[in-house]
């Protein structure tokens, strides 16, 4: 048990996937305009990271590695992500319609997020079983919501501030996650 | 060789079984959608640009046909898409008029006077709480360009001391109109040559005394338009463009060339 809510801490705060790691800025960056949204796309990558992680363990730990095909890992997992994006889409749509019109356009926008791909990957760097695998997808994440959202409230302080002018917009945005980075690398004394 | 040969075969199973995986889940969730929004989408740009307000074509497909966002919805689609829409949808929404602005100030160098020699921040806002107020005309255009500089696109530029567009590079966006201390800038219909440059709102010998083409106020033109379109208030005239027909016999008449054909 102790074992995975260090995973989960672990994961969230001390290799936390954006500012730590540096894992799906793109949509970091891009979504954190407004809070609400940035909240919505946080709910849906909690979901679809826990699932793409208990997918891609099973598929490495029954497909790829009987077969000795450890190489093949990055290609057959993008392919299930995809996947499994669409599916979770499709289900959302029949089943629960309000939450699919809240997130919207972020669901199949996480296919391209990296952090997805990459939690996948280092879960099979680190050699976690199935169980622990979920947990790692989970804790990550729960980071990057953490992340985005702390981005999107610090943007909405940004926008009523007065900026020098050449700092407006993308570079003051950059700045303030390096800062973010820099605040999270406190974490590291955690571990 | 057969590690090459497992590879292929391990991933194309993977691939069909999530194929099939993704048309069976397909047909077991499908969700039946109003076939005219199919078609509504079909006919939009697709570029998911978002300039009709939604958060993409998909979007704004489905509220067209809900009835909440018009047939004329899609700005970047204009009349032609608008038109097919119409013709799914049975409506017959017009495709949204376009716009451009215009400056309501003629008021170059040689039609105005200049009291002071201005030489502080080169922005019409400072000019505009300064004391140093360089023009005679109160109401006029600064032509330090604040506006020239807002625009995203380039079409104003100051020609002889006042702003002037350029109505074919002009997309009607008003982010000038809010960046003008003066609010001299109006959105007027695209190809509109007839329009009143200028704002001074002063009785006709105070307006005479600071520019040669400032409006006086004198009513000439209200009587000559048939339309009746132009009212005159404060001691200046205002054109109704849904009613103008731009025939132009309110400048052949104005005595001050206030009103006069771009």
């Amino acid at each position: 048990m102790s074992t995975l809510i260090m995973i989960i801490v672990g994961c969230a705060l001390i290799n936390n996937v954006v500012l730590n790691q540096f894992l799906g800025i793109c949509s970091f960056v891009g979504v954190s305009k407004q809070m609400k949204a940035s909240a919505s796309l946080g709910v849906a990558v909690i979901f679809v990271l826990t699932v793409a992680s208990a997918v891609a363990s099973l598929l490495y730990d029954y497909v790829l590695k009987p077969f000795d095909l450890d190489y093949m890992k990055t290609i057959v997992f993008i392919l299930v992500i995809a996947a499994l994006v669409q599916i979770v889409e499709m289900f959302l749509k029949k089943t629960s319609p309000g939450l699919y019109k809240a997130l919207g356009i972020y669901l199949p926008l996480i296919t391209t997020n990296c952090a997805v791909l990459g939690v996948a990957l280092t879960n099979v760097k680190n050699e976690y079983n199935f169980i622990e695998s979920v947990f790692a997808g989970l804790g990550t994440a729960i980071g990057y919501t953490i992340a985005i959202v702390l981005l999107a409230g610090i943007r909405a302080r940004i926008d009523e501030s007065a900026i020098p002018r050449p700092l407006r917009g993308a570079p003051v945005v950059l700045l303030a996650a390096a800062l973010m980075s820099i605040a999270f690398m406190g974490f590291g004394g955690l571990s | 060789m057969n590690a090459i040969l497992i590879a292929a075969i391990v991933l194309a199973a993977v691939g069909i079984v999530v194929g099939i995986g993704l048309v069976f889940i397909g047909t077991k969730f499908h969700v039946d959608v109003d076939p005219r929004e199919t078609a509504v989408r079909e006919v939009l740009p697709g570029n998911n640009c978002g300039a009709c307000g939604y958060a993409g074509c998909d979007a704004v497909a489905s509220a067209i046909v809900v009835g909440d966002a018009p047939a004329s919805a899609c700005p970047v689609g204009g009349a032609a898409v608008t038109d097919k829409i119409n013709e799914i949808m049975g409506t017959h929404a017009e495709a949204a008029a376009r716009r451009v602005a215009s400056i309501r100030c003629n008021g170059t160098c040689e039609h105005t006077s200049t009291k002071n020699n201005y030489v502080g921040i080169r922005d019409c806002r400072a000019v505009a709480l300064s004391a140093l107020y360089p023009r005679d005309c109160d109401y006029g255009c600064l032509g330090l360009g604040s506006c020239a500089a807002a625009c995203p696109h380039g079409a104003i530029s100051i020609q002889d001391g006042i702003a002037v567009v350029d109505q074919e590079v002009c997309i009607g966006c008003g982010i000038c109109v809010k960046e003008c201390p003066k609010q001299l800038i109006e959105l007027v219909p695209y190809g509109q040559k007839t329009v009143v440059r200028c704002s001074n709102k002063d009785k006709g010998k105070d307006v005479k005394m600071v520019c040669e083409v400032g409006c006086i106020g004198c009513r000439l033109c209200t009587k000559q338009c048939e339309s009746g379109a132009i009212t005159v208030t404060d001691n200046l005239a205002h054109i109704d463009y849904t009613l103008c027909e731009d025939c132009g016999k309110c400048a052949e008449k104005c005595p001050q060339k206030t009103i006069s054909l771009l």
